[in-house]
């Protein structure tokens, strides 16, 4: 439950950070850093008895919907946290400087505490619900820091591109993690890899894996939902190290890492991640090579190495996993020291632009040194980190069950990661000093270089003593991830053999590509117009829809009331049409012989006076011709034994004619607006719409389902109400309520006169005092 | 307790009503609205925990025995939507103080508003058709006046397109209730469940059914019933938007929950697959026509239709968790709606429109209100851990436990476009830089809004609630949805001893 209170202490931490920063904005980054620091050395005391004891806990949360606040952390889990809150207290604590004086970093450490608790969360939940809840968290807060520089225009869009391709994912997700509830049988992921279950077999098998991996793919930015990653430059520099190398996007990963003794193993699941991993792995090596902006690099870079990642997680081997577990430790490391490197190098120079940075390690030795190194285990020379995994990378090309056919594409990535590992930590501080940059450039402050400096020294550590600092961890990762016993050793020298061959290979490629750097960047113009072409497709979609809603609001909501009215009563005469075909009920045949003479006579009268009150030519004559009908009605309710019915709709009638007479007689005569045609066609409309409604009536007449309630009021009116009239006895006891409501009405329509008539006057008054 | 409490929710609003009516000032009008509404949601509380504890609570107005003369019942779903109701109604008449300005007050602003009050509670509570046609009556005529209210052109011809539309829903509501008398010869709604639930010929009331359909379905403002709804929840004051927006549609959702929960209960099966097709279209087209707008109440007003499109889907899958995820959504919707058009107000009164390529800078200039903003927009949106998360999830949850795929995957989508249209706002009234305009220099600092901040607040705090504290509401969704699905309970409640 440990776990709990450290993510809840960083939550706090968010809560109260612009308290803080107002309260000290000097120290705000530093003081808020100390969270995930203490947070991160906890965990590094939990590290030795991982394998052993996992850390858990769970607290109900929403338990109707499966929801719960519970946590487990073994080794894969706790590696993650360790990264997110070492390498985030590193983060807090240089974006204290780096954005120093800024009026709203005290709301960007609120978004990036956010973002490291919801981080925490998605490495650490054991419950799905909570899994995503935690994976949304880290969409939204990632979109609101993208967006920081939020008065540019391109800012805007960048942030909101990232976030509508991860809320894709998002989407996808929900669906996929409800079918595998549905699948597994429980929300608890711990369960799910404990009972060994495999849902390959399970008919939602094909839509899970599907929906995970477009997921994890959108959030993990692999082809084709790779193009938001570079665009999400637009971030500042510490968010980019923290977010769109170290963390977020390892989140992707982090989730096929964890569901692959579930979802893994078929080849259905191989072929996707090892296709769509090496296509953004050269993808992104490729495109990278072509740019001049450093941060532009290290995205391409990290886009790459995702796509490694993703690659050897498809593998699936025991050897893959351990590399792809150490990858996404190396890479963590020097990717976050590089960022922050050109973050300082922004900072104090004014630009980004590797044509115009060199001979910059006079000015700024320590930052030399520290890219210097991060570049080297980046670049997979011994006896950095990065050698490590690239030779366990390697080895897998050999290993039994493995496609040798990858390899050449791993090397080739190597290669131009290579080359851009030197550009991003070697071309900008040597060679020849250029007074070109805005600034001129001297040494960032310690609170900026300390942490790259840790970052890039463990880089070194772990390279050259990996048997007493990592190995036991990343060991029980790979085991924790495949659920099966895996031995690990690591050494930077493992003698003479392929692995090392294929080491020197790409260190001689890469140094060629080094050399040539200049030749590629001439064509970024030209690339960058290609690269872009999934960007465009973006674009097209998302100003397609754009326009598709646009085109169907037109239409629909079109602002004519006739239209409307036309939708409204087709469709309702539609569905009661087909109900009444459909489901009958139908009278077959009609029996007019009952009805008596007088009826015929009120029927004429009704039928007659309809004919003036349709084409009648003033408003009077209509007027009276629908008094006329209503009197028609009348009769109909006295043949039929309802005379308080009758008396009471007379005086009804009688009232309406009158004051209608009063109202309109100062009105002008009717003047038509409508063209023959839509005469005719209303005409027709409402012919069926009545046409239907007697039908509808016949039926009624026709489907008896139960005795009326009416008789039983004519007998209870004298004797229990003592009413003589039943309308009366009807309206103000039994159903009084009614009538309270009716008195209501008039009252307010009364009130809606009287306002109608007074802002007239009101308005009038306004206007002659103007 | 004593069963009259029922009739309060009633009562006090038109007590208000009649007070305002008597005195006209409006420094009398104003407290005696507040004050009003704050006893009507405690009259409402009251009546919702002794719902919570006894489970159904019934007034048979003027002593008739059912069937003959009209029944007041409350079930969980109607006290939970009269307490809701109540609760908008306070927070948004506070609200008003502030937003209306003087010439609408005096126009007995705050008369109508707590007619059109006893008018939405009366027809939560009512267990009589016809008084639900009533009640459905003083609703129209009251909010009618409420957006002519003062107007200029735009007002009135939104309100016009307004009373028309909804003045067919009246005619073909009207129409079914004939037919359905004539047919079952009677109006309270447990007895017409009972005359209806047990014949073998009940399908033959589809004609009503499907009247009633539409009525209801104007008045929920489905697809494609809902061109009311966009043409005029702009005009009028936000105040009156956001108690429009809030409550009306959802009146219209609650009688088609409880048509078809109670007495079309037997041939739903036939309207089921319908009203499901209607749900998808309805949260499609909703969410469509908030992507094509630039006015953040436009945006807002289309967001409605596509959420109502989200609880129908919720009653057609008619699954216990369907409904309670209906019924918590329901909640989360109301409280997160209002306060949108709330925060919109706001919005406007600091820069004098809602026009998005007019405004900008407020991420700068009024933090405050962007947190607030954020809060409701992105539970709107579904962003988890906020309300609107668990209503969508636990919908989705219910569409994907009975293999209804593509209603599941619409609704997934639409949520999407939903925080789409939410970072619209977001982006253009926040983020963007204030437009350099020759008005916008003119404003002048807009300051006393805190009447207008604090419902607003209120109601992101019960967000928040929804959010964190979600279980505890959806235990009573959870009951509502057992109550629904069993309507043996409601008929025994209102005719005693299991009917006749």
């Amino acid at each position: 439950m440990e776990i709990f209170w450290i993510i809840l202490g960083i939550l706090l931490g968010a809560l109260s950070a612009t308290t803080v920063h107002r309260v000290s904005a000097m120290y705000s980054g530093r003081l808020l850093a100390c969270i995930p620091a203490t947070g991160f050395m906890w965990l590094l005391t939990r590290v030795p008895d991982i394998h052993d004891h996992p850390l858990q806990g769970s607290i109900s949360w929403f338990p109707q919907l499966g929801a719960d606040l519970s946590f487990h952390v073994d080794a894969l889990g706790l590696l993650m946290a360790l990264l997110i809150t070492g390498i985030g207290a590193i983060i807090l604590a240089y974006s204290g400087d780096y954005l120093k004086g800024d009026s709203q970093q005290g709301r960007f450490f609120v978004f990036l505490m956010v973002f490291m608790a919801s981080m925490l969360g998605v490495v650490t939940a054991d419950n799905l619900i909570l899994l995503f809840v935690f994976w949304e968290l880290t969409s939204v807060s990632s979109y609101l820091l993208i967006g920081y520089y939020h008065e540019s225009a391109e800012s805007r869009w960048k942030a909101l591109q990232a976030l509508l391709v991860t809320g894709l994912g998002g989407a996808a997700m929900m669906g996929g993690l409800i079918l595998l509830n549905r699948a597994s049988g429980t929300w608890t992921i711990s369960e799910m890899l404990n009972s060994g279950l495999s849902i390959a077999e399970h008919a939602y098998y094909p839509a899970i894996v599907t929906l995970f991996i477009i997921g994890a793919f959108t959030k993990s930015a692999q082809f084709p939902f790779h193009f938001w990653l570079p665009n999400a430059m637009a971030a500042p520099t510490p968010v980019s190290a923290y977010l769109h190398s170290a963390t977020m996007v390892k989140a992707g990963v982090f989730l096929l890492l964890r569901f692959t003794p579930v979802l893994g193993g078929t080849s259905a699941w191989m072929i996707t991640l090892t296709g769509f991993g090496s296509i953004t792995m050269l993808i992104g090596a490729v495109n990278g090579l072509r740019q001049t902006d450093l941060k532009k690099i290290l995205a391409y870079t990290t886009l790459s190495v995702l796509g490694m990642l993703v690659l050897l997680i498809g593998l699936g081997t025991p050897t893959a996993i351990a590399s792809a577990m150490l990858l996404l430790t190396g890479h963590a490391l020097y990717k976050a020291t590089l960022f922050l490197t050109s973050g300082i190098i922004d900072h104090e120079t004014g630009t980004r632009d590797l044509q115009r940075l060199r001979g910059l390690r006079r000015a700024m030795p320590i930052t030399a040194a520290i890219a210097g190194l991060a570049a080297l285990s980046k670049a997979g020379l011994p006896p950095f980190f990065g050698f490590i995994g690239k030779e366990s990378i390697y080895s897998i090309g050999f290993a039994p069950g493995a496609m040798v056919a990858i390899l050449p594409m791993i090397m080739l990535a190597n290669m131009i990661m290579f080359a851009l590992a030197l550009s991003t930590g070697f071309h900008p501080f040597h060679g020849a000093v250029t007074s070109d940059t805005p600034k001129s450039p001297h040494e960032a402050g310690p609170a900026m270089y300390l942490g790259p400096l840790i970052l890039s020294v463990l880089g070194l550590v772990f390279g050259l003593l990996p048997g007493i600092t990592v190995e036991s961890l990343i060991g029980s990762a790979v085991t924790s991830i495949l659920s099966t016993e895996t031995d690990i050793h690591l050494s930077v020298w493992h003698g003479f053999n392929v692995p090392l061959l294929l080491s020197i290979a790409t260190i001689a490629g890469g140094v060629v590509l080094y050399r040539m750097r200049v030749c590629f960047w001439s064509k970024a113009d030209e690339s960058d117009r290609r690269r872009l072409s999934f960007d465009r497709i973006y674009t097209f979609i998302f100003n397609g829809f754009v326009a598709v809603a646009k085109c169907q609001t037109r239409i629909l909501q079109s602002g004519y009331l006739r239209n409307y009215f036309i939708i409204i009563l087709s469709v309702t005469g539609a569905m009661i049409a087909f109900n009444l075909i459909a489901l009958g009920g139908l009278p077959r045949t009609f029996n007019i012989r009952d009805a008596k003479i007088l009826d015929w006579a009120a029927c004429i009268i009704i039928m007659a006076s309809l004919y003036p009150a349709i084409f009648g030519r003033s408003r009077m004559t209509v007027l009276i011709a629908l008094g006329a009908v209503g009197f028609g009605v009348t009769m109909i309710f006295i043949l039929h034994g309802a005379p308080d019915l009758a008396i009471t709709q007379i005086v009804v009638e009688t009232l309406t004619v009158v004051l209608f007479m009063l109202a309109i007689y100062r009105l002008p005569n009717f003047r038509s607006h409508s063209t023959r045609n839509m005469r005719f066609f209303d005409s027709v409309f409402s012919g069926i719409a009545g046409l239907l409604v007697t039908l509808c009536v016949l039926k009624a007449q026709h489907v008896k389902l139960a005795p009326s309630v009416s008789n039983q009021y004519s007998e209870w009116s004298y004797s229990l109400a003592h009413g003589k009239n039943i309308v009366n006895v009807i309206l103000v006891d039994f159903r009084a309520l009614d009538t309270m409501g009716e008195i209501s009405v008039l009252a307010i329509s009364s009130i809606g006169i009287m306002t109608l008539v007074l802002t007239r006057t009101r308005k009038r008054r306004m206007e002659k005092q103007e | 307790m004593n069963a009259n409490i029922i009739l309060l929710p009633v009562l006090i609003p038109l007590f208000t009503a009649i007070a305002g009516l008597i005195f006209r000032s409006i420094r009398i009008q104003q407290p005696i609205g507040v004050i009003g509404g704050i006893a009507t949601l405690w009259s409402s509380w009251q009546l919702f925990c002794d719902v919570r504890n006894v489970g159904y609570r019934v007034l048979h107005v003027g002593g008739w025995t059912p069937p003959y003369g009209i029944t007041l019942v409350a079930d969980h779903l109607s006290a939970i939507m009269v307490v809701i109701a109540s609760l908008m109604a306070c927070l948004v008449a506070l609200y008003s103080i502030r937003d209306v300005d003087a010439m609408r007050k005096k126009l007995f602003y705050f008369p109508l508003y707590n007619f059109l009050s006893m008018a939405i509670n009366g027809a939560f509570l009512t267990g009589d058709i016809f008084n639900l046609y009533v009640w459905f009556e003083v609703m129209l005529i009251s909010s009618f006046v409420l957006l002519a209210l003062g107007g200029a052109k735009p007002q009135i011809e939104g309100a016009f397109k307004y009373v028309s539309i909804n003045l067919i829903s009246s005619a073909m509501f009207l129409s079914g209730i004939g037919l359905l008398y004539a047919k079952v010869g009677t109006l309270n709604m447990a007895d017409i469940a009972v005359k209806l639930n047990f014949q073998s010929h009940s399908f033959l009331i589809n004609s009503t059914a499907i009247l009633f359909l539409s009525a209801f379905g104007i008045k929920a403002a489905l697809f494609p019933f809902f061109f009311w709804l966009p043409a005029s929840y702009h005009t009028p004051p936000a105040a009156i938007s956001a108690i429009f927006a809030g409550l009306l549609t959802k009146v219209g959702v609650y009688a088609l929950i409880r048509s078809s929960t109670l007495f079309f209960r037997e041939s739903f099966y036939y309207t089921q697959n319908l009203l499901l097709v209607i749900a998808g279209l309805t949260m499609v087209t909703g969410v469509l026509g908030a992507a094509a707008q630039y006015r953040v109440r436009k945006i807002l007003s289309f967001h409605i239709i596509s959420q109502i499109g989200y609880m129908i889907m919720g009653l057609a899958l008619f699954t216990p968790l369907a409904l309670a995820g209906m019924v918590f959504y329901l909640i989360h919707h109301i409280i997160v709606k209002t306060n949108l058009f709330l925060l919109s107000g706001i919005i406007e009164k600091i820069h004098g429109s809602d026009d998005l390529s007019r405004l900008g800078g407020l991420y700068r200039s009024s933090p405050g209100l962007a947190g607030l903003f954020c809060i409701s927009a992105f539970s709107l949106g579904g962003i988890p851990p906020l309300s609107g998360f668990w209503a969508k999830f636990a919908l989705i949850k219910a569409g994907l436990e009975i293999d209804a795929f593509w209603i599941s995957l619409i609704a997934l989508l639409v949520g999407l476009m939903t925080l789409f249209s939410m970072t619209k706002i977001w982006g253009e009234a926040f983020w963007k830089a204030c437009p350099e305009t020759a008005e916008s220099k003119d404003i002048a600092p807009v300051t006393n809004l805190a009447l207008m901040y604090i419902p607003a607040t209120v109601m992101a705090v019960m967000t928040l609630y929804l959010g964190f504290f979600g279980q505890t509401v959806f235990d009573v969704a959870q009951a509502t949805s057992a109550q629904l699905l069993d309507p043996r309970g409601y008929i025994e409640a209102v005719l005693g001893g299991g009917g006749r």
